[in-house]
């Protein structure tokens, strides 16, 4: 069973050493997903593999085996930005840009986390079922993607326009 | 990394069968093996894949829960059974990783991560646990992040996972399956201290798989806590944590207290010594300070990391007292 990338059907390769992120960058010239480390400490790499974020450098390729991959190549439709590309934008949500495909594709997974009513270490009450993403609940489910350019509050304004409305934009210090 | 085979288990039959050959190890979320290959530290020759495993999570008769191996991280921290009657487990779990890796990442995996400690990742400095009888740099090295409790003149790694130490304060069981049959064993008795063969974390068999954990009903664990004390806020293992749980009598005496420290040992450390002093007792300052006191009455810092031992101190203190006063901790 092939692997489907961005809704095509990719071979699994024959080395079962190849990750998810170099099976993306080396043989399908996907050049979005970003290494920054190769060990899991950085985001950089941040795809949804079936709809979950996932670390690419830490997962297998053969892992991928009749699963979908989303990278950030995958979410513009029709040439039309996602609306989260477009809030980095909007909000200088990034410098250099190495990090910001992984911040992306990680935050749309978080999205959908929250949604289901996922807690993360600061949300005060375990058992509420609706999660307010305030700043310090983006800042805690974001911290998997480091910004060496320190873009944190840019990215989370960002983030915090599309998925919780405009009025949680700004209000930090630049 | 070495050329390695990879293949997908169809049940728990299927992994053991190939589990006990020589060179292969179970793959879960492959977040501390893969790592651990490309950094040459696990050299494995073929993988076998079990994250298609149980990852069921389901009551018992008792009243506990039994979690598949296979559960994710993240799967298990938000499981509504978990947050409503295990809340210490739930926080443990969130207070580690990122959600990327707790995505990722299975119970089974988890309970077998491997040390954090940077002179087992290093392939050019000398480890016991590595490499047997090479010796260890950390222990005159630079050994902020050690052990205190437990370690040996062999080795004073540290085991790094969250999860494991509410995992030991809820006297988990785990179910394996292996070559020999099945057994379960009680979570106390997975992880073993160093001695003269550090490179040993577990007491598991060759082949063994963890197919599960069960947790016992534990009343206290509606009213627990998990604190973590890292060197930053988020996305860093443990300098120090505490895994807490407590039930008043109504003259608020403590009729149950449960107590795990993570961060300080080669295994999650269940405080036995410091439950002894608080068990019917109230937990007042003085009394916490001599749990806190008894628990640590074996320890022995390394050059680096005598804060541990401060930091136990005022951990045991500030997380029974905020239980006691019914303030359920979220800060991590
Ligand atoms: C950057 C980074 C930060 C991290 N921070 C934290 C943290 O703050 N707190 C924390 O607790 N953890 C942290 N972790 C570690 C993480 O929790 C572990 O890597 C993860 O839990 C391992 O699970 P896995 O399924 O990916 O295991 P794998 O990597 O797949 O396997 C780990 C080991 O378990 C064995 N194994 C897997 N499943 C089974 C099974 N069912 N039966 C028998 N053997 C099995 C494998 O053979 C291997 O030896 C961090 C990891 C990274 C990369
Ligand atoms: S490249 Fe994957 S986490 Fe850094
Ligand atoms: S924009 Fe440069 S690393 Fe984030």
């Amino acid at each position: 069973m092939p692997i489907l990338v961005n809704d095509r059907p990719v071979f699994v390769p024959d080395d079962a050493r190849v990750s998810l992120l170099d099976l993306l960058r080396d043989r399908l010239e996907l050049f979005g997903t970003k290494k920054g480390c190769n060990q899991g400490a950085c985001g950089a790499c941040t795809v949804l593999l079936d709809g979950e974020r996932v670390l690419s450098c830490l997962t297998l390729a053969a892992q991928c085996e009749g699963r979908a991959v989303v990278t950030v190549e995958g979410l513009a439709a029709d040439g039309a930005l996602h609306p989260l590309q477009q809030a980095f934008i909007d909000h200088d949500g990034f410098q250099c840009g190495y990090c910001t495909p992984g911040q992306i594709c990680s935050a749309i997974g978080m999205a959908a986390e929250a949604a289901r009513g996922m807690p993360s270490v600061v949300t005060a009450d375990l058992e509420a079922t609706d999660i307010l993403l305030d700043r310090d609940e983006l800042r805690e489910r974001m911290s998997g993607n480091l910004c060496r350019c320190g873009a944190h509050n840019g990215i989370i304004d960002a983030i915090g326009e599309v998925f919780r409305g405009p009025e949680s934009a700004g209000g930090a210090p630049r | 990394m070495n050329p390695v085979s990879y293949v997908r288990a169809a049940d728990a039959g299927a992994a053991v069968a190939m589990g006990a050959a020589a060179g292969t190890r179970y793959l879960g979320g492959g977040t501390n093996l893969v790592d651990l290959m490309r950094e040459n530290v696990e050299a494995p020759s073929s993988l076998v894949d079990v994250c298609g495993l149980s990852a069921a999570i389901e009551d018992t008769p008792e009243g506990g829960l039994l979690i598949g191996g296979a559960a994710r991280n993240s799967a298990l921290a938000g499981h509504p059974a978990v947050r409503a009657r295990f809340p210490l487990l739930s926080r443990a779990i969130l207070a580690g990783a990122s959600g990327q890796i707790r995505n990722m990442a299975t119970v089974g995996g988890n309970i077998l991560q491997r040390t954090r400690c940077t002179y087992f990742y290093d392939d050019a400095a000398r480890c016991n646990k590595r490499a047997p009888g090479a010796g260890c740099d950390a222990i005159d090295g630079f050994n902020r992040i050690h052990a205190i409790l437990g370690a040996s003149s062999a080795c004073v790694a540290t085991h790094p996972s969250d999860m494991c130490v509410a995992l030991a304060a809820l006297d988990a069981e785990v179910m394996l399956s292996g070559p020999e049959g099945e057994r379960r064993l009680p979570f106390e008795a997975v992880h073993r201290l160093p001695d003269g063969q550090p490179d040993r974390d577990t007491t598991l068999l060759p082949g063994e798989l963890i197919t599960a954990v069960r947790l016992p009903p534990l009343a206290a664990a509606r009213r627990s806590a998990y604190r973590k004390v890292r060197d930053r806020a988020s996305y860093a293992f443990a300098l120090v944590s505490l895994a807490a749980a407590v039930e008043l009598d109504a003259a608020g005496r403590l009729a149950e207290v449960r107590l795990a420290l993570g961060g300080v040992a080669h295994k999650p450390w269940r405080a036995r010594a410091a439950e002894a002093v608080l068990r019917g007792q109230v937990p007042d300052e003085i009394r916490l300070k001599e749990a806190a006191a008894a628990e640590l009455a074996q320890a022995s810092p390394l050059r680096d990391n005598g804060f541990k031992l401060v930091m136990v101190e005022r951990l045991i203190v500030a997380v029974l007292s905020d239980l006691v006063a019914g303030n359920a901790g979220a800060a991590a």
